[in-house]
């Protein structure tokens, strides 16, 4: 590691102040969970970093109003076992406590969560030379196309990357239409999540669409009875403590036994948290069955490409899907 | 992280640092802080000529104990228990937050100490295995563990019982399916997962919950 200067801050003024002091190699941290672990890993090598994990209420957590709220800053463990998150928006609390571990969620932030970086095993493994990674290596190529890509996405993939977002968290929030709220130099600003990723394309490198200097001050989520009836399967190499090789994030809107409008997102699979609108065209108006369910599964895969070890992430997908469809629809009764 | 940067500016043998963490004084300074600090304050950087502090003045509570030391900023939680304060119960297993051998208490929560950076310590109190025994004994969970053979090699057992302190005080600790997945950040090499689970049944009740 790179010798580092370290400062913690109270206010997201102060934040950006020491970030635009300290130039292009700064960085913000807030649990470090992330970004530290890649600093080890010689991945990252931010010669400033900021903490941001002590603003002023960043961990706010709000529930009162006609959304939720939660700071930047709250704990992963916190938003998980909140009596509101849990019991009406199941989505959202299980979507954070499939997460990792009970250690690592009382460190990492909702914010932060956000923001972390893609889980190839070539980007992680392979820093100083050992394999090519155009995210890492921005022209240097890619070792996990063609290569053990297992892990490796099926929807959204480019020429240059297919490695998949990590996060279980924001697939969760992509169902529930949630938005980031930022603060920047200009001021804040409001975006939905969706806006937040970008894809791979020709420039894996480039992640997110928000300013090097801008920081997650909140995540919001209009609040709506289809959080009563939403659900978050993810389904992993071993039974806890695992990323996703497939997950998936359903809420619905129901009238009566039908369903008036689905909420569904894809994790495990997909370049970016990936919102599946051809599965919700094919849901509306419906009463659910195993056979509907897992037709509109079908559908959100129907653009799937698969590599050479990754083909069994499109039925296992749809499959996970179709059960996470059932399963949401089975809480209205 | 084999950076000449890492290392300190004084060779200490394992035996110095484990009496150095023993003289951790009740003014609240440690006596060999000036011997054993990162030269502090401003160093150039070799980036953009920026003066920046690369030295953090750390001040917290171990095991109840104040103390007072400049760290690297780079430094673990885990670096600083084991290598400065010769607290070396939390194990290192992978370094990376991957297995939960390093499970020490951050204001009595339990966190991964090696992906804990060491100045976020800073005006909190952390307990290690080391603090968790009282007056008359061993505590209710590292009974349990004797009781129940809950270790093999033992590697795992310092993070095993802080996770599951913390794991009975959160409330996750009701069934045996609750106990399993809430210690799912802990790896145990030896499998001594069986002895590990009736060892929390038998000491959650003994233990209050936060
Ligand atoms: C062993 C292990 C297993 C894991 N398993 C899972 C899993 O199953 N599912 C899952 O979703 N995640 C998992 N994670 C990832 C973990 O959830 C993330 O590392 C964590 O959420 C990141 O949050 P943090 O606060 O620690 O971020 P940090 O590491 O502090 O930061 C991450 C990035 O976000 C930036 N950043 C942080 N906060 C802000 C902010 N407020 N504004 C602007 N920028 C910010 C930082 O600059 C950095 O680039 C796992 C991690 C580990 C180590
Ligand atoms: S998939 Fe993306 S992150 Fe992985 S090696 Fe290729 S370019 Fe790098
Ligand atoms: S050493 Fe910290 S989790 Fe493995
Ligand atoms: S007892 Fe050996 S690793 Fe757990």
């Amino acid at each position: 590691m790179k010798p580092l200067s370290y400062v913690q801050v109270r206010t997201a003024r102060e934040a950006i102040e020491a970030f635009v002091a300290a130039g292009e190699s700064a960085r913000y941290i807030a649990g470090g969970t992330n970004l530290y672990d890649l600093m080890k890993l010689g991945i990252e090598k931010p010669a400033h970093l900021i903490d941001i994990a002590d603003l002023d209420g960043a961990n706010r957590i709000d529930t009162d109003g006609d959304r939720l709220f939660f700071g930047g800053a709250a704990l992963m463990a916190d938003v998980a076992e909140h009596p509101v998150v849990r019991d009406d928006y199941p989505v959202l609390a299980e979507s954070l406590s499939k997460a990792a571990s009970q250690q690592l969620r009382n460190m990492a932030t909702v914010g932060g969560n956000l923001l972390q970086r893609t889980r190839c095993p070539y980007f992680r493994n392979g820093a100083n030379g050992a394999y090519p990674c155009n995210k890492r290596e921005p022209g240097s190529g890619c070792a996990a196309i063609g290569g053990m890509d297992r892990s490796q996405a099926v929807l959204g993939a480019s020429a240059a990357c297919n490695a998949v977002s990590p996060g279980d968290w924001p697939v969760a929030l992509m169902a529930m239409d949630a938005a980031i709220e930022l603060q920047g130099l200009d001021g804040p600003r409001v975006i939905p999540i969706a806006e937040l990723y970008r894809p791979p394309s020709r420039t894996p490198h480039l992640e997110f669409t928000i300013g090097r200097e801008e920081i997650v001050t909140g995540i919001s989520v209009p609040k709506t009875a289809a959080g009563r009836t939403s659900t978050y399967l993810k389904v992993r190499d071993r039974e806890s403590y695992a990323f996703a090789l497939v997950s998936a994030a359903v809420a619905l809107e129901m009238d009566g036994d039908r369903v008036r409008q689905a909420h569904v997102a894809l994790g495990g699979v997909a370049t970016v948290p990936w919102r599946a609108r051809p599965a919700e065209a094919l849901l509306r108006g419906e009463t659910l069955d195993r056979e509907r369910a897992l037709e509109a599964a079908r559908a959100a895969f129907a653009e799937a490409r698969a590599g050479r070890h990754n083909a069994f992430k499109i039925e296992l997908g749809a499959r996970t899907l179709a059960d996470a469809i059932i399963n949401a629809g089975s809480k209205s009764r | 992280m084999p950076d000449p940067q890492d290392r300190q500016p004084f060779d200490l043998t394992r035996r110095q640092v484990l009496e150095a963490g023993t003289i951790v004084s009740l003014t609240g300074t440690m006596l060999p802080a000036a011997a054993l600090a990162q030269p502090a304050g401003p160093r150039p950087s070799p980036e953009n000529g920026m003066t920046v502090p690369l030295s953090f003045h750390l001040s917290f509570r171990v095991n109840g104990r104040p103390t007072a030391l400049d760290v690297d900023a780079r430094t673990s939680l885990l670096d600083l228990l084991r290598e400065r304060l010769g607290l070396v119960g939390a194990k290192k297993g992978c370094d990376h937050g991957q297995c939960g051998a390093c499970t020490v208490h951050l204001d009595g929560r339990r966190v991964a100490s090696c992906l804990t950076m060491a100045a976020k310590a800073n005006g909190r109190d952390v307990t290690t295995i080391e603090g968790i025994a009282g007056a008359n004994g061993l505590h209710p969970m590292q009974q349990a563990f004797i009781d129940h053979d809950a270790l093999q090699c033992g590697y795992c057992t310092p993070g095993q019982i802080m996770a599951a302190i913390a794991c009975v005080k959160e409330g996750h600790a009701s069934t045996p399916e609750q106990i399993k997945e809430y210690m799912s950040g802990n790896i145990c090499r030896c499998g001594a997962y069986v002895g590990i689970v009736a060892a929390i049944e038998q000491a959650a009740p003994r233990i209050e919950r936060s």
